[in-house]
């Protein structure tokens, strides 16, 4: 993967100005065709999902007070770890985005909704929903490119420390809601740029110490004090449960925007972007996993990510339904849909993980091509 | 020798303790929210009902008898209720005046409902409402009730689904012995809500029924009152009904120096003036959309996304209600201003007011 702007072969010279702003509009039609179209079902599906998770938690938690039992514990756990990964991924991240607050119910709504992560909605919503979903994939704008931690596109420079970074992503994966907490905090830079004092930077701190707080003491005291003589199993239940569930997200995290096929952007690029070049950059910038229905829902349908990043506040049970319509626009403009199966994409993503700590092989010439024009057509 | 007995803890603050020690365990969801899954009624849930059972009074009007929660506290007579309706998909709050007798606080109570011309919740809940659903509840208000001691003599004017609130009063049997009249306007003796009701109230002695059925009769008119009522200026007064009737009536009631015995109900809000539009900015919310002078700053925020609290949506109920940081609305019944400097956080009916100029909001 490399700036878009900088490969011998622009995916997008084929299009002209007036091509991308129609597609632009195209896009339009299809969400409000979509917005036009909520109501009861969708309604039912998303309560019904929220019935379902806390039955399962409840249900998974209750079986593990009887954890010392070989089989209570493995049933236990993998409910937890379902119903964890259903929490964060279906539930909690799409309600973040809004998703769902068309209904009006304050209970499920971006406004009031917390989620069973470290770190706290209010902060994750402004570091995903403000700054991911709008400068998608821009280097030196999109943290999520690599999470400031890695090196995951030839054009971001590479530093020793990146030697490490096969290690770095499994440590992340283990405990990603950690990362992501650190991440929405940006406390890296925050600490880098001797940031510790701002009194906004502690305030933002402390919620993520408190929300730790809470985590951890339900997950690892209260619950497992309640299983008494289980203490010990239940512990290891729950840790497996967050671990699990850490892994999954962050697998499905990965193959959103790291496999072989997804581009990036120059900075530059997105100045006056269009609503068009917006669009376009999401449709080149995110890249699917194909799968079962099960999948989809597991995943939060971020299986769905090139629809998410199109259409970031339409109800996750619609992606899936606008799918066809959206792959006959790329067919029709000549684009990548850039889709694959889990393995196969988990497989592309950590690749580029392994490649990228390396420096590249062939320096490049920037220069040469600094100016060229973002995502703007040849012919603009 | 004294000895001193360790006082056990009180109980509020050990209930406090479990409560803490259960939403700990819960985290980062409540206890309730587990509780709402098996028993949405019970006492300390938000107040909610479940409709128990549908049934049509005309061709367009239903009555709805609902179960409400635990904690209901009861109603008076002639006063209404929000209730938070999901009409495909959407949450939808209105008021309803109540027609059920006061009753027993677990007692089921009942809303009537006509169906107007393009009304959502009003269409839904007379066409579409299943038993069993559950709907959101407050506590009942308004203060178009009757005294403790009932008046000897009483006059109620009520039009279409103005019954209502005066159904409920009747029902109550507070107006036994008052000598009340009834004048009571429909399109025709079938849309006449309780007519059947009416009519056995009124062979059984209980009041004078006047029904004044407008396709023949034409729409009631202030003469027409005093010729059928001709003490009606003596007479207690409660009506309900179109804003029209109830602006003759307050004129007249109000020229005869005898406005203290009129007692309204207003259902809709009469717009008068538009204001002149303007920015209007939602803080908390990190919203900010142009709305014109004539658009409630309600709809504004609820077009623009943000989850804005709403009741009647016509300016009785107070449900909406947000300080305005600063800025100027105005009120879209009567054209008033309202300003805020920083500082003021005046509180706005957000369903009757528009931007009058930029408007910030803290919400």
């Amino acid at each position: 993967m490399t700036v878009m702007q900088r490969k011998p072969v622009n995916p997008i010279a084929h299009l002209t100005a007036e091509d991308i702003e129609v597609i632009g509009k195209e896009l339009d039609a299809i969400r409000d065709r979509v917005l036009a179209d909520l109501g009861e079902r969708d309604a039912r599906y998303i309560r019904r999902l929220i019935r379902t998770q806390r039955r399962l938690e409840l249900g998974s938690r209750a079986v593990l007070l009887f954890s010392l039992f070989p089989p209570a514990w493995i049933i236990g756990t993998a409910g937890l770890s379902i119903a964890k990964i259903l929490e964060n991924m279906e539930i909690g991240h799409n309600i973040l985005h809004g998703q769902w607050d068309w209904m009006r119910d304050p209970k499920i709504h971006s406004t009031t909704w917390e989620w069973d992560h470290v770190s706290p909605a209010e902060q994750w919503k402004h570091s995903h929903n403000e700054l991911h979903h709008r400068y998608t994939n821009v280097i030196g704008k999109d943290n999520d490119l690599g999470y400031g931690i890695m090196r995951v596109d030839e054009d971001q420079r590479w530093h020793p420390l990146h030697l490490g970074q096969p290690l770095w992503n499994l440590v992340n994966a283990c405990f990603f809601e950690y990362g992501i907490a650190a991440y929405d905090l940006e406390l890296g830079r925050n600490l880098k740029k001797g940031r510790h004092r701002d009194p906004a930077f502690r305030a933002r701190a402390r919620a993520v110490g408190r929300k730790i707080r809470r985590q951890v003491l339900k997950d690892y005291v209260l619950h497992p004090l309640l299983s008494g003589p289980s203490f010990l199993s239940t512990l290891a239940a729950t840790f497996t449960a967050n671990l699990v569930r850490n892994l999954w997200s962050h697998s499905v995290i990965m193959c959103g925007h790291f496999p072989e096929g997804v581009e990036t952007f120059e900075k530059t690029s997105i100045e006056g972007e269009t609503r068009g070049e917006w669009y376009l950059r999401q449709m080149l910038g995110s890249a699917n996993i194909s799968g079962s229905r099960l999948l989809h829902i597991m995943s939060g349908n971020l299986s769905h990510q090139i629809e998410h990043h199109l259409f970031p506040d339409l109800p996750s049970n619609r992606y899936r339904e606008v799918v066809p319509e959206v792959r006959a626009l790329f067919d029709r403009y000549g684009l990548k849909y850039t889709t694959g199966s889990l393995p196969r994409q988990v497989f592309s993503a950590w690749k580029k993980v392994i490649r990228l700590s390396l420096p590249n092989r062939r320096p490049r010439d920037h220069a040469s091509n600094r100016s060229a024009p973002a995502l703007r057509a040849s012919g603009a | 020798m004294t000895t001193t007995v360790q006082r056990p803890p009180a109980p509020a603050s050990l209930r406090r303790g479990l409560l803490r020690l259960a939403a700990a365990v819960t985290t980062p969801l409540l206890p309730d929210d587990y509780l709402d899954l098996v028993a949405p009624l019970r006492a300390g849930a938000d107040l909610r009902g479940r409709i128990v059972e549908v049934h049509p009074e005309t061709p367009d009007a239903a009555t709805v008898v609902i179960q409400p929660g635990r904690d209901w506290q009861g109603h008076r007579p002639g006063q209404y209720v929000r209730l938070g309706v999901d009409v495909n998909g959407v949450r939808q709050w209105r008021a309803y005046s109540l027609t059920s007798a006061p009753a027993g606080r677990q007692d089921p109570i009942t809303i009537t409902v006509k169906a107007v011309p393009d009304g959502l919740v009003s269409n839904h809940l007379v066409r579409h409402a299943q038993p069993g659903t559950i709907v959101q509840l407050d506590q009942a208000q308004g203060d178009f009730v009757l005294p403790a001691t009932p008046p000897a003599r009483v006059l109620l004017v009520t039009a279409g689904s103005g019954i209502t609130p005066v159904m409920g009063m009747l029902r109550s049997g507070a107006l036994a012995g008052a000598d009340v009249t009834l004048v009571h306007s429909a399109p025709s003796a079938a849309d006449v809500i309780f007519g059947a009701a009416l009519r056995d109230l009124a062979a059984a002695g209980a009041l004078r029924l006047v029904e004044r059925h407008t396709r023949d009769d034409g729409q009631l008119s202030l003469a027409d009152l005093a010729a059928l009522v001709p003490d009606h200026l003596e007479r207690e007064t409660w009506a309900c009904g179109p804003a029209g009737l109830l602006d003759a009536l307050t004129a007249h009631w109000t020229a005869a120096g005898r406005g203290e015995r009129l007692h309204t109900e207003r259902f809709r809000p009469t717009i008068i003036s538009p204001g002149e539009g303007g920015t209007v900015t939602f803080g908390r919310s990190g919203v900010t959309v142009a709305a014109d002078g004539s658009t409630p700053l309600l709809e504004a925020g609820e077009a623009a996304g943000v989850l804005m609290p709403s009741g009647c949506r016509m300016g009785i109920c107070y449900g909406c209600v947000l300080p305005l940081r600063q800025g100027a609305v105005r009120d879209l019944r009567n054209g008033s201003l309202t300003t805020a400097v920083p500082g003021d956080g005046v509180l706005v009916q957000t369903c009757v007011s528009a931007a009058a100029g930029p408007c910030d909001l803290d919400h």
